[in-house]
């Protein structure tokens, strides 16, 4: 069964993406990476340490964008002109790959999206000819403006960023996944493994995260542990979950054919 | 006369002409995966080579580094 995400045109067979950041060093996210089964993973962008780098190993040596699709963030941009900024950089630095991640921080302390600063840095990368995936709080009427500006994907978040807090509003994505036509892919807040799975079979397109994999314990475990959450997930929403029935049980074992009883008939 | 450059926030002083190929083999990035910002426009790395450094430019010079 071809089951695949589409974003922008492009098929991908991994629900699953994941961020580059926390881990102890790049075998350890090349390893975890691997494990993920991700096939997209996002990457920030940075002033380069000038003087202190000679011969120092390169992120996408250790995750090659021939392997990868490499998706830029603008992950600590607070203004829709600094976001806007910062990936044209990061297109020139892909030698003009055009998918990336928006987000525009409203709160040092939370990390919320500043809403309409994203807006704005969207219509910017639209009309430049971006392919914008959105990293935006769970507000159905922002979430179908920023898909109306075109982007290529909505990206609310579960709970606060590296918070681990998992997914605090489930009925506001579940809207917010029902009234889309662009994938949508929760980012940001998950924890551990059931709350994937949750994401997924709420009908969210896929999942976004990093620090519940590289933070974990043991990281390169969790990024298979997620893998197969994700997997799970999408499998169990496309299977069709039974009817919920708050107050009638139904036997799984035949009523018939009990011991003790009276046959019947006889 | 010297070139004052704001590169990454900080000055620095070359010894003019320079191009951005020349400051990219003086800052000792030449060869990484880098893309260049001048007074808030991209340098196209094609163009390296032609693009004349100006006193008070300020530039940005990035990588991709690991993040969520």
């Amino acid at each position: 069964m071809d089951d695949r995400l589409v974003i922008a045109g492009k098929a991908y067979g991994s629900r699953l993406l994941v961020g580059t950041g926390k881990y102890r060093d790049f075998e350890e996210t090349r390893l975890a990476i691997e494990a993920s089964g991700a096939e997209i993973v996002t990457v920030a962008i940075r002033r380069v340490n000038i003087g202190q780098n000679a011969g120092e190993p390169s992120l996408l040596e250790a995750l090659p964008p021939s392997r990868y699709t490499i998706l830029p963030n603008t992950a600590g941009c607070y203004t829709a002109e600094d976001a806007v900024r910062t990936l044209r950089l990061a297109r020139e630095l892909l030698d003009g790959h055009s998918l990336v991640k928006l987000e525009v921080l409203g709160d040092t302390e939370t990390l919320f999206p500043n809403m309409p600063e994203t807006l704005a840095a969207a219509r910017t990368l639209v009309a430049e000819g971006f392919q914008v995936m959105v990293y935006c709080s769970d507000d159905p009427i922002l979430a179908r403006q920023l898909e109306e500006i075109g982007c290529v994907a909505v990206m609310p978040l579960a709970s606060l960023i590296g918070s681990g807090m998992g997914i605090l509003n489930p009925w506001n994505l579940q809207i917010i996944r029902d009234r889309a036509k662009v994938p949508v892919l929760v980012d940001a807040g998950i924890g551990t493994a059931s709350d994937a799975a949750v994401a997924m079979e709420l009908g969210c397109d896929g999942v976004l995260m990093n620090t519940a994999i590289a933070k974990a314990r043991d990281p390169v475990r969790m990024g298979r542990a997620m893998k197969l959450a994700v997997e799970a997930g999408r499998e169990a929403w496309l299977a069709g979950r039974m009817e919920r029935k708050p107050y009638r049980a139904s036997a799984s074992s035949p009523t018939e054919g009990l011991i003790g009883r009276t046959a019947w008939p006889g | 006369m010297e070139l004052l450059l704001r590169i990454n926030g900080a000055e620095r002083r070359f010894a003019p002409p320079l191009t951005v190929a020349g400051l990219v083999g003086a800052l000792g990035v030449e060869g990484k995966r880098i893309a260049i910002e001048r007074n808030g426009e991209i340098v196209p790395r094609s163009r390296y080579g032609e693009v004349e450094l100006a006193d008070g430019d300020r530039l940005e010079v990035v990588v991709a580094v690991g993040g969520g």
